[in-house]
Protein backbone atom coordinates (compact mmCIF):
# COMPACT_ATOMS: atom_id res chain seq x y z
CA UNK A 1 0.00 0.00 0.00
CA UNK A 2 1.43 3.46 -0.63
CA UNK A 3 0.93 7.11 0.14
CA UNK A 4 -3.60 7.56 -0.10
CA UNK A 5 -4.74 3.92 0.61
CA UNK A 6 -2.23 3.71 3.43
CA UNK A 7 -3.64 6.86 4.74
CA UNK A 8 -7.13 5.48 4.55
CA UNK A 9 -6.18 2.01 6.03
CA UNK A 10 -4.83 3.78 8.80
CA UNK A 11 -7.81 5.96 8.80
CA UNK A 12 -9.99 2.85 9.68
CA UNK A 13 -7.59 1.68 12.76
CA UNK A 14 -7.84 5.70 14.02
CA UNK A 15 -11.79 4.90 13.64
CA UNK A 16 -12.07 1.72 15.37
CA UNK A 17 -9.87 2.75 18.61
CA UNK A 18 -11.74 5.75 18.77
CA UNK A 19 -15.38 4.30 19.21
CA UNK A 20 -14.03 1.80 21.04
CA UNK A 21 -13.29 4.35 24.03
CA UNK A 22 -16.77 5.57 24.22
CA UNK A 23 -16.49 7.55 27.13
CA UNK A 24 -14.19 10.00 25.22
CA UNK A 25 -16.39 9.59 22.05
CA UNK A 26 -20.06 10.07 24.59
CA UNK A 27 -18.06 13.59 25.96
CA UNK A 28 -16.75 14.93 22.21
CA UNK A 29 -20.76 14.47 21.07
CA UNK A 30 -22.62 15.68 24.04
CA UNK A 31 -20.62 18.79 24.64
CA UNK A 32 -20.92 21.25 22.31
CA UNK A 33 -25.25 19.85 23.08
CA UNK A 34 -24.64 20.54 26.52
CA UNK A 35 -23.77 23.96 26.20
CA UNK A 36 -26.12 24.51 23.67
CA UNK A 37 -28.86 23.96 26.08
CA UNK A 38 -27.09 25.51 29.51
CA UNK A 39 -26.27 28.55 27.50
CA UNK A 40 -29.63 29.08 26.08
CA UNK A 41 -30.95 28.45 29.80
CA UNK A 42 -29.20 30.99 31.28
CA UNK A 43 -30.18 33.40 28.71
CA UNK A 44 -33.45 32.57 27.99
CA UNK A 45 -35.36 34.16 25.97
CA UNK A 46 -32.63 37.29 25.88
CA UNK A 47 -32.13 38.47 22.04
CA UNK A 48 -28.26 39.09 20.87
CA UNK A 49 -27.64 42.18 19.40
CA UNK A 50 -25.69 40.29 15.81
CA UNK A 51 -24.34 43.08 13.67
CA UNK A 52 -27.06 45.04 12.82
CA UNK A 53 -30.14 42.65 13.37
CA UNK A 54 -31.30 40.92 17.16
CA UNK A 55 -30.93 37.21 16.70
CA UNK A 56 -32.57 34.97 19.48
CA UNK A 57 -30.17 33.70 21.76
CA UNK A 58 -30.77 30.05 20.89
CA UNK A 59 -30.30 31.00 17.40
CA UNK A 60 -27.18 32.65 18.27
CA UNK A 61 -25.68 29.32 19.67
CA UNK A 62 -25.97 27.34 17.37
CA UNK A 63 -23.08 27.68 14.89
CA UNK A 64 -21.11 28.88 18.17
CA UNK A 65 -21.28 25.74 19.95
CA UNK A 66 -20.43 23.72 16.56
CA UNK A 67 -17.51 26.21 16.18
CA UNK A 68 -17.18 24.52 19.91
CA UNK A 69 -17.54 21.35 19.19
CA UNK A 70 -15.22 21.41 16.21
CA UNK A 71 -12.34 22.73 18.22
CA UNK A 72 -12.64 21.10 20.76
CA UNK A 73 -12.60 17.40 18.69
CA UNK A 74 -9.79 18.77 16.62
CA UNK A 75 -7.67 20.80 18.76
CA UNK A 76 -7.98 19.81 22.06
CA UNK A 77 -8.80 16.01 21.38
CA UNK A 78 -5.34 15.49 18.97
CA UNK A 79 -3.47 17.96 21.27
CA UNK A 80 -4.85 15.41 24.28
CA UNK A 81 -4.30 12.01 22.60
CA UNK A 82 -1.17 12.65 20.49
CA UNK A 83 0.72 13.35 23.84
CA UNK A 84 -0.68 10.30 25.44
CA UNK A 85 0.61 8.08 22.34
CA UNK A 86 3.97 9.81 22.48
CA UNK A 87 4.13 9.17 26.68
CA UNK A 88 3.10 5.69 26.05
CA UNK A 89 5.79 4.90 23.60
CA UNK A 90 3.19 4.32 20.41
CA UNK A 91 4.61 7.52 18.29
CA UNK A 92 8.37 5.69 18.78
CA UNK A 93 7.14 2.54 17.46
CA UNK A 94 5.12 3.92 14.72
CA UNK A 95 8.41 5.96 14.00
CA UNK A 96 10.67 2.67 14.04
CA UNK A 97 8.42 1.66 11.02
CA UNK A 98 7.98 2.60 7.21
CA UNK A 99 4.90 4.06 7.64
CA UNK A 100 5.27 7.77 6.17
CA UNK A 101 4.61 11.05 8.82
CA UNK A 102 1.85 12.01 6.24
CA UNK A 103 -0.20 9.48 6.08
CA UNK A 104 0.35 8.90 9.83
CA UNK A 105 -0.60 12.94 10.64
CA UNK A 106 -2.91 12.64 7.46
CA UNK A 107 -5.04 9.95 9.15
CA UNK A 108 -5.41 11.35 12.10
CA UNK A 109 -6.63 14.91 10.90
CA UNK A 110 -9.01 12.69 8.04
CA UNK A 111 -10.76 11.46 11.20
CA UNK A 112 -11.54 14.67 13.70
CA UNK A 113 -12.31 16.20 10.52
CA UNK A 114 -15.13 13.35 9.61
CA UNK A 115 -16.21 13.70 13.41
CA UNK A 116 -16.34 17.71 13.01
CA UNK A 117 -18.67 17.37 9.79
CA UNK A 118 -21.22 14.75 11.97
CA UNK A 119 -20.96 16.78 15.45
CA UNK A 120 -21.65 20.16 13.16
CA UNK A 121 -24.92 17.93 12.11
CA UNK A 122 -25.89 17.03 15.09
CA UNK A 123 -25.32 20.15 16.58
CA UNK A 124 -27.65 21.81 13.90
CA UNK A 125 -30.14 19.20 13.77
CA UNK A 126 -30.57 19.81 17.60
CA UNK A 127 -30.77 23.31 17.31
CA UNK A 128 -33.24 22.97 14.37
CA UNK A 129 -35.68 20.49 16.19
CA UNK A 130 -35.46 22.51 19.78
CA UNK A 131 -34.48 25.58 18.84
CA UNK A 132 -36.14 26.60 15.55
CA UNK A 133 -32.22 27.63 14.13
CA UNK A 134 -31.44 27.84 10.13
CA UNK A 135 -30.29 25.38 8.38
CA UNK A 136 -27.91 26.71 5.64
CA UNK A 137 -28.80 25.34 2.16
CA UNK A 138 -27.39 25.73 -1.49
CA UNK A 139 -24.59 28.26 -2.14
CA UNK A 140 -24.30 28.97 1.52
CA UNK A 141 -23.70 25.77 3.13
CA UNK A 142 -21.09 24.72 0.33
CA UNK A 143 -19.14 27.86 1.54
CA UNK A 144 -19.90 27.09 5.00
CA UNK A 145 -19.02 23.45 4.36
CA UNK A 146 -15.30 24.70 2.93
CA UNK A 147 -14.94 26.60 6.35
CA UNK A 148 -15.69 23.85 8.26
CA UNK A 149 -13.46 21.82 6.09
CA UNK A 150 -10.52 24.22 6.27
CA UNK A 151 -11.40 25.03 10.06
CA UNK A 152 -11.10 21.52 11.25
CA UNK A 153 -7.87 20.93 9.68
CA UNK A 154 -6.19 23.94 10.71
CA UNK A 155 -7.40 23.14 14.94
CA UNK A 156 -5.53 19.84 14.29
CA UNK A 157 -2.67 21.30 12.90
CA UNK A 158 -2.64 23.01 15.91
CA UNK A 159 -3.13 20.21 18.15
CA UNK A 160 -0.56 18.94 16.44
CA UNK A 161 2.00 22.17 17.04
CA UNK A 162 0.87 22.36 20.51
CA UNK A 163 1.64 18.93 21.27
CA UNK A 164 5.33 19.37 20.52
CA UNK A 165 5.52 22.06 22.84
CA UNK A 166 3.74 19.74 25.95
CA UNK A 167 6.33 17.78 28.30
CA UNK A 168 3.96 15.37 29.27
CA UNK A 169 0.06 13.25 29.19
CA UNK A 170 -0.31 14.93 32.72
CA UNK A 171 0.31 18.27 31.71
CA UNK A 172 -1.15 18.19 28.66
CA UNK A 173 -5.01 18.56 29.62
CA UNK A 174 -4.32 22.24 31.90
CA UNK A 175 -2.07 23.56 28.71
CA UNK A 176 -4.20 22.33 26.31
CA UNK A 177 -7.18 24.39 28.53
CA UNK A 178 -5.37 27.09 29.96
CA UNK A 179 -4.75 28.08 25.70
CA UNK A 180 -7.87 27.69 24.19
CA UNK A 181 -10.80 28.57 27.33
CA UNK A 182 -9.60 32.43 27.22
CA UNK A 183 -9.60 32.12 23.36
CA UNK A 184 -12.79 30.46 23.78
CA UNK A 185 -14.54 33.87 25.87
CA UNK A 186 -12.35 36.45 24.02
CA UNK A 187 -13.69 35.41 20.43
CA UNK A 188 -17.74 35.03 21.42
CA UNK A 189 -17.64 31.84 21.23
CA UNK A 190 -19.62 31.19 24.95
CA UNK A 191 -20.87 34.89 25.44
CA UNK A 192 -21.24 36.92 22.59
CA UNK A 193 -19.26 40.28 22.73
CA UNK A 194 -21.86 42.24 21.37
CA UNK A 195 -20.78 45.08 18.85
CA UNK A 196 -18.58 47.57 21.11
CA UNK A 197 -16.51 45.31 22.61
CA UNK A 198 -13.24 46.47 23.52
CA UNK A 199 -10.11 46.94 21.27
CA UNK A 200 -8.18 44.70 22.92
CA UNK A 201 -10.68 42.03 22.45
CA UNK A 202 -11.51 43.12 18.95
CA UNK A 203 -7.98 42.88 18.67
CA UNK A 204 -7.82 38.79 19.45
CA UNK A 205 -10.38 38.42 17.42
CA UNK A 206 -8.78 39.44 14.68
CA UNK A 207 -5.46 38.31 15.00
CA UNK A 208 -6.39 34.40 16.74
CA UNK A 209 -8.30 31.85 14.15
CA UNK A 210 -11.15 31.34 16.83
CA UNK A 211 -13.10 34.43 15.93
CA UNK A 212 -12.98 34.05 12.19
CA UNK A 213 -13.92 30.53 12.39
CA UNK A 214 -17.25 31.61 14.54
CA UNK A 215 -17.89 34.87 11.95
CA UNK A 216 -17.73 31.91 8.88
CA UNK A 217 -20.35 29.75 10.93
CA UNK A 218 -22.62 32.36 11.83
CA UNK A 219 -22.87 33.86 8.02
CA UNK A 220 -24.12 29.88 7.56
CA UNK A 221 -26.56 29.61 10.40
CA UNK A 222 -27.39 33.27 10.51
CA UNK A 223 -27.43 34.26 6.89
CA UNK A 224 -24.64 37.35 7.66
CA UNK A 225 -22.16 37.90 5.23
CA UNK A 226 -19.48 35.20 4.41
CA UNK A 227 -15.79 36.74 3.92
CA UNK A 228 -13.19 34.47 2.61
CA UNK A 229 -10.83 36.47 4.12
CA UNK A 230 -12.05 34.87 7.48
CA UNK A 231 -11.68 31.07 5.62
CA UNK A 232 -7.77 32.51 4.17
CA UNK A 233 -7.17 33.84 7.88
CA UNK A 234 -7.86 30.68 9.58
CA UNK A 235 -6.06 28.83 6.45
CA UNK A 236 -2.86 30.59 7.31
CA UNK A 237 -2.84 29.62 11.00
CA UNK A 238 -3.22 26.13 9.46
CA UNK A 239 -0.37 26.16 7.57
CA UNK A 240 1.60 27.92 10.28
CA UNK A 241 0.55 24.59 12.60
CA UNK A 242 1.67 22.56 10.08
CA UNK A 243 5.17 24.04 9.50
CA UNK A 244 5.55 24.26 13.26
CA UNK A 245 4.49 20.41 13.43
CA UNK A 246 6.73 19.47 11.03
CA UNK A 247 10.08 21.18 12.45
CA UNK A 248 8.99 20.50 16.09
CA UNK A 249 7.54 17.25 16.16
CA UNK A 250 8.45 14.69 18.93
CA UNK A 251 8.17 10.97 18.57
CA UNK A 252 10.01 10.11 22.04
CA UNK A 253 8.75 11.47 25.43
CA UNK A 254 10.76 13.84 26.96
CA UNK A 255 13.03 11.92 29.64
CA UNK B 1 41.08 -6.64 1.64
CA UNK B 2 36.99 -6.48 0.11
CA UNK B 3 35.70 -9.89 0.26
CA UNK B 4 31.91 -10.37 -0.96
CA UNK B 5 31.23 -13.25 0.19
CA UNK B 6 31.94 -12.28 3.97
CA UNK B 7 30.11 -8.95 3.14
CA UNK B 8 27.11 -10.82 1.99
CA UNK B 9 26.67 -12.45 5.51
CA UNK B 10 27.71 -9.59 7.28
CA UNK B 11 24.35 -8.04 8.24
CA UNK B 12 25.22 -5.40 11.05
CA UNK B 13 29.16 -4.16 10.49
CA UNK B 14 30.28 -1.23 13.21
CA UNK B 15 33.61 0.26 13.72
CA UNK B 16 34.71 2.93 16.04
CA UNK B 17 31.13 4.15 16.88
CA UNK B 18 30.76 7.11 19.09
CA UNK B 19 27.68 8.99 20.97
CA UNK B 20 27.75 11.51 23.46
CA UNK B 21 24.83 13.21 25.35
CA UNK B 22 27.09 16.39 26.42
CA UNK B 23 29.67 15.63 28.47
CA UNK B 24 29.18 12.38 29.20
CA UNK B 25 30.06 8.97 26.55
CA UNK B 26 27.55 7.31 26.22
CA UNK B 27 29.26 5.42 24.03
CA UNK B 28 33.13 5.70 23.38
CA UNK B 29 34.04 3.60 20.50
CA UNK B 30 32.54 0.78 19.44
CA UNK B 31 33.37 -2.36 17.07
CA UNK B 32 30.54 -5.02 16.21
CA UNK B 33 30.58 -7.60 13.43
CA UNK B 34 27.48 -9.84 13.30
CA UNK B 35 26.82 -12.66 10.89
CA UNK B 36 23.20 -13.27 9.77
CA UNK B 37 21.22 -16.17 11.31
CA UNK B 38 23.41 -15.21 14.46
CA UNK B 39 22.06 -14.45 17.76
CA UNK B 40 23.98 -11.73 19.22
CA UNK B 41 23.69 -10.29 22.81
CA UNK B 42 25.12 -7.17 24.23
CA UNK B 43 25.18 -7.85 27.63
CA UNK B 44 25.90 -5.38 30.07
CA UNK B 45 25.14 -3.05 33.24
CA UNK B 46 22.16 -0.22 32.91
CA UNK B 47 24.04 2.80 31.49
CA UNK B 48 26.33 0.89 29.99
CA UNK B 49 25.68 2.28 26.71
CA UNK B 50 23.54 -0.91 25.28
CA UNK B 51 20.28 1.02 24.23
CA UNK B 52 22.30 4.06 22.81
CA UNK B 53 24.07 1.59 20.33
CA UNK B 54 20.80 -0.08 19.29
CA UNK B 55 19.12 2.66 18.71
CA UNK B 56 21.73 4.25 16.67
CA UNK B 57 21.52 0.92 14.43
CA UNK B 58 17.78 1.30 13.97
CA UNK B 59 18.59 4.89 13.52
CA UNK B 60 17.14 6.43 15.90
CA UNK B 61 19.71 8.64 17.06
CA UNK B 62 22.41 10.27 15.27
CA UNK B 63 26.38 8.87 15.98
CA UNK B 64 29.00 11.26 16.70
CA UNK B 65 31.41 8.89 14.93
CA UNK B 66 32.85 5.97 13.62
CA UNK B 67 31.17 3.64 10.91
CA UNK B 68 27.74 1.90 10.74
CA UNK B 69 26.64 -0.17 8.14
CA UNK B 70 23.08 -2.15 9.13
CA UNK B 71 21.96 -4.90 6.05
CA UNK B 72 24.51 -2.87 3.46
CA UNK B 73 23.12 0.50 4.77
CA UNK B 74 23.44 3.38 6.92
CA UNK B 75 20.72 3.92 9.70
CA UNK B 76 21.88 7.97 9.33
CA UNK B 77 20.95 8.08 5.70
CA UNK B 78 18.93 5.61 4.66
CA UNK B 79 16.66 5.21 7.40
CA UNK B 80 13.76 4.62 5.49
CA UNK B 81 14.66 1.76 3.32
CA UNK B 82 16.23 0.44 6.49
CA UNK B 83 13.16 0.30 8.42
CA UNK B 84 11.44 -1.45 6.05
CA UNK B 85 13.71 -4.83 6.75
CA UNK B 86 14.50 -4.37 10.35
CA UNK B 87 11.91 -5.17 13.13
CA UNK B 88 12.29 -3.12 16.38
CA UNK B 89 11.26 -4.52 20.11
CA UNK B 90 11.63 -1.12 22.05
CA UNK B 91 12.65 -0.82 25.65
CA UNK B 92 9.06 0.14 26.48
CA UNK B 93 6.55 0.57 23.78
CA UNK B 94 2.98 0.68 23.62
CA UNK B 95 -0.06 -0.17 21.33
CA UNK B 96 -3.43 1.41 20.64
CA UNK B 97 -5.33 -0.06 23.56
CA UNK B 98 -8.46 -0.36 22.53
CA UNK B 99 -7.56 -2.40 19.59
CA UNK B 100 -7.73 -6.13 19.01
CA UNK B 101 -4.16 -8.40 18.93
CA UNK B 102 -4.90 -9.03 15.47
CA UNK B 103 -5.77 -5.93 14.43
CA UNK B 104 -2.56 -4.11 16.03
CA UNK B 105 -0.83 -6.56 14.04
CA UNK B 106 -2.92 -6.10 10.86
CA UNK B 107 -2.49 -2.35 11.09
CA UNK B 108 1.63 -2.52 11.00
CA UNK B 109 2.32 -5.15 8.96
CA UNK B 110 0.44 -2.86 6.15
CA UNK B 111 3.12 -0.29 6.50
CA UNK B 112 5.41 -3.24 5.04
CA UNK B 113 6.21 -3.92 1.22
CA UNK B 114 6.35 -7.71 2.07
CA UNK B 115 4.41 -8.86 5.18
CA UNK B 116 3.88 -12.12 6.67
CA UNK B 117 0.68 -13.58 7.37
CA UNK B 118 -0.88 -12.43 10.37
CA UNK B 119 -2.15 -15.30 11.67
CA UNK B 120 1.36 -17.26 11.41
CA UNK B 121 2.73 -14.32 13.39
CA UNK B 122 0.64 -14.70 16.03
CA UNK B 123 0.98 -18.41 16.14
CA UNK B 124 4.93 -17.54 15.99
CA UNK B 125 4.80 -15.47 19.36
CA UNK B 126 1.90 -18.19 20.92
CA UNK B 127 -1.06 -15.39 20.63
CA UNK B 128 -3.44 -17.64 19.08
CA UNK B 129 -5.74 -18.05 22.02
CA UNK B 130 -5.57 -14.34 22.60
CA UNK B 131 -6.48 -13.44 18.58
CA UNK B 132 -9.30 -11.56 18.86
CA UNK B 133 -8.65 -10.28 22.52
CA UNK B 134 -7.78 -6.11 23.43
CA UNK B 135 -4.35 -5.56 23.78
CA UNK B 136 -5.99 -3.71 27.23
CA UNK B 137 -6.61 -6.79 28.50
CA UNK B 138 -3.13 -8.84 28.10
CA UNK B 139 -0.79 -9.54 30.75
CA UNK B 140 2.63 -7.98 30.31
CA UNK B 141 3.66 -10.96 29.06
CA UNK B 142 1.44 -11.40 26.62
CA UNK B 143 1.90 -7.80 25.05
CA UNK B 144 5.94 -8.26 25.24
CA UNK B 145 4.65 -10.87 22.86
CA UNK B 146 2.64 -8.77 20.87
CA UNK B 147 5.58 -6.46 20.51
CA UNK B 148 7.58 -8.99 19.19
CA UNK B 149 4.73 -9.57 16.63
CA UNK B 150 4.35 -6.55 15.66
CA UNK B 151 8.16 -6.26 15.06
CA UNK B 152 7.76 -9.21 13.11
CA UNK B 153 5.02 -8.14 10.94
CA UNK B 154 6.58 -6.84 8.11
CA UNK B 155 8.85 -10.13 7.98
CA UNK B 156 12.26 -8.44 8.63
CA UNK B 157 15.87 -10.01 8.22
CA UNK B 158 16.81 -8.36 11.13
CA UNK B 159 15.37 -8.17 14.43
CA UNK B 160 16.51 -5.76 17.47
CA UNK B 161 14.91 -6.75 20.84
CA UNK B 162 16.09 -3.81 23.56
CA UNK B 163 15.91 -5.97 26.80
CA UNK B 164 13.24 -8.27 25.98
CA UNK B 165 12.58 -9.88 29.54
CA UNK B 166 13.31 -6.91 31.90
CA UNK B 167 10.42 -7.01 35.22
CA UNK B 168 9.53 -10.75 33.82
CA UNK B 169 8.45 -13.06 36.47
CA UNK B 170 10.24 -16.50 35.56
CA UNK B 171 7.35 -18.48 33.64
CA UNK B 172 6.85 -15.54 31.47
CA UNK B 173 10.62 -15.18 30.66
CA UNK B 174 10.77 -19.12 29.67
CA UNK B 175 8.23 -18.23 27.15
CA UNK B 176 9.70 -14.97 25.82
CA UNK B 177 12.80 -16.88 25.82
CA UNK B 178 11.13 -19.63 23.43
CA UNK B 179 10.02 -17.05 21.07
CA UNK B 180 13.37 -15.85 20.18
CA UNK B 181 14.45 -19.24 19.78
CA UNK B 182 11.68 -19.49 17.33
CA UNK B 183 13.06 -16.41 15.40
CA UNK B 184 16.41 -18.22 15.48
CA UNK B 185 14.87 -21.22 13.77
CA UNK B 186 13.48 -19.36 11.34
CA UNK B 187 16.66 -18.11 10.14
CA UNK B 188 16.39 -14.45 11.67
CA UNK B 189 19.43 -12.36 12.66
CA UNK B 190 18.61 -11.00 16.51
CA UNK B 191 20.28 -8.46 18.32
CA UNK B 192 19.21 -8.02 21.70
CA UNK B 193 20.53 -6.54 24.73
CA UNK B 194 20.42 -7.74 28.04
CA UNK B 195 21.51 -7.48 31.69
CA UNK B 196 20.86 -11.53 32.58
CA UNK B 197 23.48 -13.70 32.01
CA UNK B 198 21.34 -16.57 31.85
CA UNK B 199 19.54 -14.84 28.95
CA UNK B 200 22.52 -14.44 26.98
CA UNK B 201 23.76 -17.91 27.68
CA UNK B 202 19.90 -19.32 26.94
CA UNK B 203 19.56 -17.60 23.79
CA UNK B 204 22.87 -15.95 22.30
CA UNK B 205 25.07 -17.28 19.99
CA UNK B 206 27.72 -14.60 20.54
CA UNK B 207 28.03 -12.32 23.42
CA UNK B 208 29.48 -9.38 23.84
CA UNK B 209 30.15 -7.70 26.97
CA UNK B 210 29.28 -3.69 27.09
CA UNK B 211 30.71 -1.43 29.91
CA UNK B 212 30.91 2.07 30.21
CA UNK B 213 30.19 2.69 26.41
CA UNK B 214 33.13 0.43 25.23
CA UNK B 215 33.17 -3.60 24.46
CA UNK B 216 35.34 -5.25 27.12
CA UNK B 217 35.12 -8.94 26.03
CA UNK B 218 33.22 -10.59 23.05
CA UNK B 219 32.93 -14.88 22.11
CA UNK B 220 30.56 -17.29 22.61
CA UNK B 221 28.59 -17.81 26.50
CA UNK B 222 30.66 -20.87 27.02
CA UNK B 223 35.09 -19.02 25.90
CA UNK B 224 33.95 -15.43 27.07
CA UNK B 225 36.86 -14.02 28.67
CA UNK B 226 38.95 -17.16 28.64
CA UNK B 227 36.41 -18.92 30.20
CA UNK B 228 36.71 -22.12 28.91
CA UNK B 229 40.51 -21.89 29.39
CA UNK B 230 40.64 -21.00 32.58
CA UNK B 231 42.19 -23.59 35.39
CA UNK B 232 39.54 -25.53 37.18
CA UNK B 233 39.13 -25.79 40.60
CA UNK B 234 38.83 -28.88 42.24
CA UNK B 235 37.18 -29.37 45.56
CA UNK B 236 36.63 -31.58 47.87
CA UNK B 237 35.48 -33.14 51.98
CA UNK B 238 38.16 -34.61 54.19
CA UNK B 239 38.11 -35.94 57.40
CA UNK B 240 39.65 -33.39 60.07
CA UNK B 241 42.39 -35.98 60.77
CA UNK B 242 43.69 -36.93 57.86
CA UNK B 243 46.22 -34.45 56.25
CA UNK B 244 45.09 -34.00 52.24
CA UNK B 245 48.49 -35.14 49.42
CA UNK B 246 50.73 -32.12 49.14
CA UNK B 247 49.81 -29.67 46.42
CA UNK B 248 46.41 -31.10 45.87
CA UNK B 249 44.11 -29.47 48.59
CA UNK B 250 44.41 -26.95 51.47
CA UNK B 251 42.40 -26.24 54.62
CA UNK B 252 41.64 -22.74 54.09
CA UNK B 253 37.58 -22.55 53.62
CA UNK B 254 35.56 -21.54 55.96
CA UNK B 255 33.22 -24.17 55.01
CA UNK B 256 35.82 -27.01 55.39
CA UNK B 257 36.46 -27.79 52.29
CA UNK B 258 39.65 -28.49 50.75
CA UNK B 259 40.60 -26.88 47.33
CA UNK B 260 43.03 -26.44 44.54
CA UNK B 261 43.51 -25.11 41.46
CA UNK B 262 44.46 -27.33 38.97
CA UNK B 263 46.58 -27.23 35.42
CA UNK B 264 46.31 -30.18 34.18
CA UNK B 265 43.08 -31.20 35.84
CA UNK B 266 43.34 -35.45 34.14
CA UNK B 267 46.51 -35.77 35.96
CA UNK B 268 45.45 -34.18 39.40
CA UNK B 269 42.26 -35.86 39.65
CA UNK B 270 43.99 -39.14 38.96
CA UNK B 271 46.59 -38.16 41.64
CA UNK B 272 43.89 -37.27 43.98
CA UNK B 273 41.66 -40.60 43.34
CA UNK B 274 43.98 -43.00 43.50
CA UNK B 275 45.57 -41.09 46.61
CA UNK B 276 42.00 -41.55 48.33
CA UNK B 277 41.85 -45.22 47.05
CA UNK B 278 45.44 -46.06 48.11
CA UNK B 279 44.16 -44.55 51.91
CA UNK B 280 40.85 -45.99 51.74
CA UNK B 281 39.16 -42.50 52.48
CA UNK B 282 35.96 -40.98 50.64
CA UNK B 283 36.09 -37.65 49.27
CA UNK B 284 32.73 -36.39 49.55
CA UNK B 285 31.09 -33.16 47.50
CA UNK B 286 34.05 -33.68 45.22
CA UNK B 287 33.62 -31.18 42.73
CA UNK B 288 35.47 -29.67 39.30
CA UNK B 289 33.89 -25.91 38.60
CA UNK B 290 35.04 -23.25 36.22
CA UNK B 291 33.87 -19.51 36.71
CA UNK B 292 30.51 -19.00 35.93
CA UNK B 293 29.96 -16.57 32.77
CA UNK B 294 28.35 -14.69 36.22
CA UNK B 295 32.06 -14.51 37.05
CA UNK B 296 33.42 -13.09 34.03
CA UNK B 297 30.99 -10.55 33.47
CA UNK B 298 31.27 -9.33 36.88
CA UNK B 299 34.87 -9.45 36.87
CA UNK B 300 34.55 -7.25 33.89
CA UNK B 301 32.17 -4.99 34.48
CA UNK B 302 33.93 -4.70 38.10
CA UNK B 303 34.71 -1.04 37.51
CA UNK B 304 31.10 0.19 37.19
CA UNK B 305 28.88 0.98 39.59
CA UNK B 306 26.14 0.61 37.42
CA UNK B 307 24.55 3.59 38.03
CA UNK B 308 25.03 5.36 34.56
CA UNK B 309 22.41 7.77 32.59
CA UNK B 310 20.18 7.34 30.05
CA UNK B 311 19.79 10.36 27.70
Amino acid sequence: MKGPALTLFQLRYVNKAYWRNPVSAFFAFAYPLMFLVIFTSIFRNADVQFGARRVNEATFYVPAMAALAVITVCFNNIAVAVTFQRDSGVLKRTNGTPLPSASFFGARILHAVLVSVMLVVITAAFGRAFYNADIPTGVTLVRMLILLAVGAATFCALGFAISSVIPNADASQPIVNAVILPLLFLSGIFIPLGNNPPTWMNWIGRIFPLKHFLTGMQAGFLGSTFHWTDVLIVAAWGLAGLLFSIRFFRWEPRT
Amino acid sequence: MFDPARNAATVVQVRGLTKSYGDFSAVAGIDLSITRGEVFALLGPNGAGKTTTLEILEGYRRRDGGDVTVLGLDPGRQRFQLKEQIGIVLQSTGVDRYLTVAESITMYSAYYPRPRPVDEVIELVGLTDKRDTRVVKLSGGQQRRLDVAIALAGDPELLFLDEPTTGFDPSARHEAWQVVRNLADLGKTVLLTTHYMDEAQYLADRVAVIARGRIVAQGTPATLGGRDAARATVSYRLSTDVEPPPGLGERARPDGLLEFAADDLTVALHELTGWALEHRLTLDNLQVSRPSLEDVYLELTADTTGEGRRP
